[in-house]
């Protein structure tokens, strides 16, 4: 009888390509995604060592982080960008691979096109040179951010050396309550393990509440693991899985279908498979959360106060909140709830799917956007964008006085022209609080999209359960 | 790649837990198509006011940064994004190693192929490193995989034997992983089948 196994330790085993000693194993990549930012230098590496790229089949562009989500008539104005997102498109030219830029039906930001294609599937080893590859651990794939060096690396062999992960089970039972949301959950989770918790791990989702959740609610717990330190983060495929996948362009057709079920069943973690470590999690006791900091660790429920930095021992760890909170110019010990807010931005690899704008739309119905507050509402992709429309949702957003943009990374990263000024406050459903992250000297509240648009709608920082 | 054996230099100590890369080297300078020309950003909002003028409290700043190549950072440094321009900022700036009590495992990597050493060291020594004088050398010796303070108390650090055979060799990983083409087209051949 063959050990009881992770999942996580399944697809690792499965992607063994060599181990010697002395060296990391190496592991197959079956697909690698490829984005502006942090591809060309990688290409000129090929170029300078006269390498091609080794499976043009396995390699997906698109262009997200630097494009505007405002005016996309080319060429793109701002003159770096314009250079940055052409020689995307001249690389993937050169090297044969295919590349969903500016016009292109499938445009989006690079971990929501993905799985829009069908091109993440259960039981993948997945990379891109973007920490928030961990998104596609929705589908039961090992996917995980890497630097442009290792994109070279990639792009050459299709393989990466690599240390076994350690395994990390975050069980979450029980059932979200009214107005509480997949945001809340990983917000809550990074809350309790901190921004190093999962350091060296891959985190395995489970339970009961895990189970509840739809793939683009599981894609937003997935992509904020990077945040807790994990390598990745995954949830094993279930019937929510299959039927998502079930007739995108790169699923499998047929007869294939039926054998990539077969061994899609086969990946759920063994009975008496033992991980390294574990925590849980009640669902049913999360509130709507929010952050107060400049990490996605310091985040509080929301009609919780705002933690006094002398309350915490070590003087490193005082002067960091000391610091957070300086740069917030929040005081401590109240809650944030009344808080002015300068501009709402609904969108990014954690929150720009259809589930979440129509999140948005269900709370900006029949309600106008408060007129202090910029509000930005950014589809993840062209696909988020035609079914937002489909569906009526941009004329929710429009008749709320939201700005409806087009597809990319937007404010989530402020490089296009979409940012905060200098000590701006924002609501934001993306990922990162960091200082200067959405433009700099801004100041962002990471939240729900459902949070974000109670906090639209009121201009101040409010539990949107007081509007349901 | 440049090799790495033995290093001594004194400190730029930044006593903050959690260093994310959009500090090390904000977003907005990664619309660049190069590796180059990135150590003038390094650290660029808490290095600039919004002017562009040093900020001169800021250490980086001060004199006693000058020709330091070894950052003391507090816990988890190298946080957030997998952007490699982090490490390209830090050795463009002069820095060849950089000391915490933890790394962030994306931006470890990213060191590590770039001869930026990063050294973990137990919270104690780490503590002590801190309260250094200004003018103390520290010293680094990856073959022993030591590091020694003035007084002599000194300690080991962990790096895996592949990394450090890379360093101390001043060779990257590509050239090993190409070697191994013939073990990935065996893989491939096998995947296929399925």
């Amino acid at each position: 009888m063959l050990k009881p196994r992770t999942i996580i330790e399944k697809i690792w085993d499965a992607h063994v390509v060599s181990e010697r000693p002395g060296a990391p194993t190496l592991i197959y990549i079956d697909l690698q995604l490829v984005h502006e930012v942090t591809s060309p230098q990688a290409f000129a590496g090929l170029r300078e060592r006269g390498l091609k790229v080794r499976r043009p089949d396995r390699t997906f562009a698109t262009a997200d982080h630097s494009v505007p989500t405002h005016d996309r008539s080319l060429p793109i104005a701002d003159e770096v960008a314009r250079r940055q997102v052409e020689q995307l498109e001249a690389n993937c030219r050169e090297f044969g691979i295919e590349c969903h830029s500016i016009g292109s039906p499938h445009q989006g930001v690079v971990h929501v096109m993905g799985p829009e294609l069908g091109l993440t599937q259960p039981g993948m080893t997945i990379v891109c040179g973007d920490s928030h590859t961990a998104t596609h651990g929705a589908f039961g794939a090992i996917a995980f951010g890497i630097g442009t060096s290792q994109v070279e690396h990639v792009l050459a062999t299709q393989c990466l050396l690599q240390t076994r992960p350690k395994t990390f089970e975050v069980h979450i039972d029980g059932a979200l309550r009214p107005g509480v949301s997949a945001k809340d959950i990983i917000l809550a989770l990074i809350a309790k393990i901190g921004v190093g918790g999962g350091t060296g791990a891959v985190i395995e989702y489970t339970g009961a509440a895990i189970r509840a959740l739809s793939m683009d609610e599981r894609m937003t717990v997935c992509n904020m693991s990077i945040e807790g330190g994990a390598r990745a983060g995954l949830i094993a495929p279930d019937q929510t899985t299959f039927n998502y996948l079930c007739g995108r362009p790169h699923a499998p057709k047929g007869p294939s279908w039926d054998r990539a079920l077969e061994r899609w069943r086969a990946l759920p973690t063994d009975e008496g498979a033992v991980y390294d470590k574990s925590v849980s999690l009640d669902a049913s006791a999360l509130e709507p959360m929010i952050t107060f900091g400049t990490n996605p660790g310091m985040g509080i429920p929301i009609n919780a106060a705002v933690p006094d930095p002398s309350s915490y021992a070590d003087p490193i760890v005082r002067d960091s909140v000391a610091k957070a909170l300086a740069y917030m110019a929040i005081e401590p010990g109240k809650p944030l709830i009344g808080h002015k807010v300068d501009t709402v931005f609904i969108g990014s690899c954690t929150n720009g799917r259809i589930a979440d704008m129509r999140a948005a739309a269900s709370v900006l119905k029949g309600r106008k956007v408060n007129p202090n507050v910029r509000t930005l509402i950014v589809p993840g992709s062209v696909e988020v964008k035609k079914q937002a429309e489909a569906e009526g949702l941009d004329s929710v957003f429009r008749a709320a006085g939201a700005e409806w943009r087009e597809p990319g990374c937007s404010m989530c990263i402020a490089m296009n022209g979409d940012m905060l000024s200098p000590g701006e406050y924002c609501v934001s459903t993306s990922n990162r609080n960091f200082e200067g992250r959405q433009g700099p000297g801004g100041r962002t509240f990471l939240a729900s999209p459902l949070t974000a648009a109670a906090a639209a709608v009121t201009g101040t920082i409010t539990d949107v359960r007081t509007l349901l | 790649m440049k090799p790495f054996t033995v290093l001594e230099s004194r400190l730029v100590p930044l006593p903050i837990d959690n260093i994310d890369t959009d500090q090390i080297i904000p977003a907005r300078f990664l619309k660049t198509i190069s590796k180059e020309g990135l150590g003038d950003q390094l650290f660029c909002d808490w290095r600039y006011d919004a002017s562009g003028a040093p900020k001169p409290d800021f250490i980086l700043n001060q004199p006693r940064a000058k020709g330091c190549e070894i950052l003391l950072a507090g816990d988890n440094f190298g946080c957030g994004s997998s952007r490699e321009h982090a490490p390209w900022a830090l050795t463009q700036f002069g820095f060849r190693a950089v000391i915490s009590t933890s790394f962030a495992d994306i931006f470890r990597g990213n060191a590590l192929k770039n001869s930026l050493l990063p050294v973990i060291v137990p919270a104690e020594l780490h503590s002590k490193l801190f309260a250094l004088p200004q003018d103390a050398k520290v010293r680094i010796d990856l073959a022993a995989q030591t590091i020694t303070l003035p007084d002599g108390a000194s300690a080991q650090f962990p790096i895996d034997e592949f990394s450090k055979h890379c360093l101390l060799n001043g060779v990257d990983e590509l050239g090993y992983i190409l070697s191994q083409a013939d073990a990935i087209a065996a893989y491939e051949a096998r995947a296929e089948q399925h």
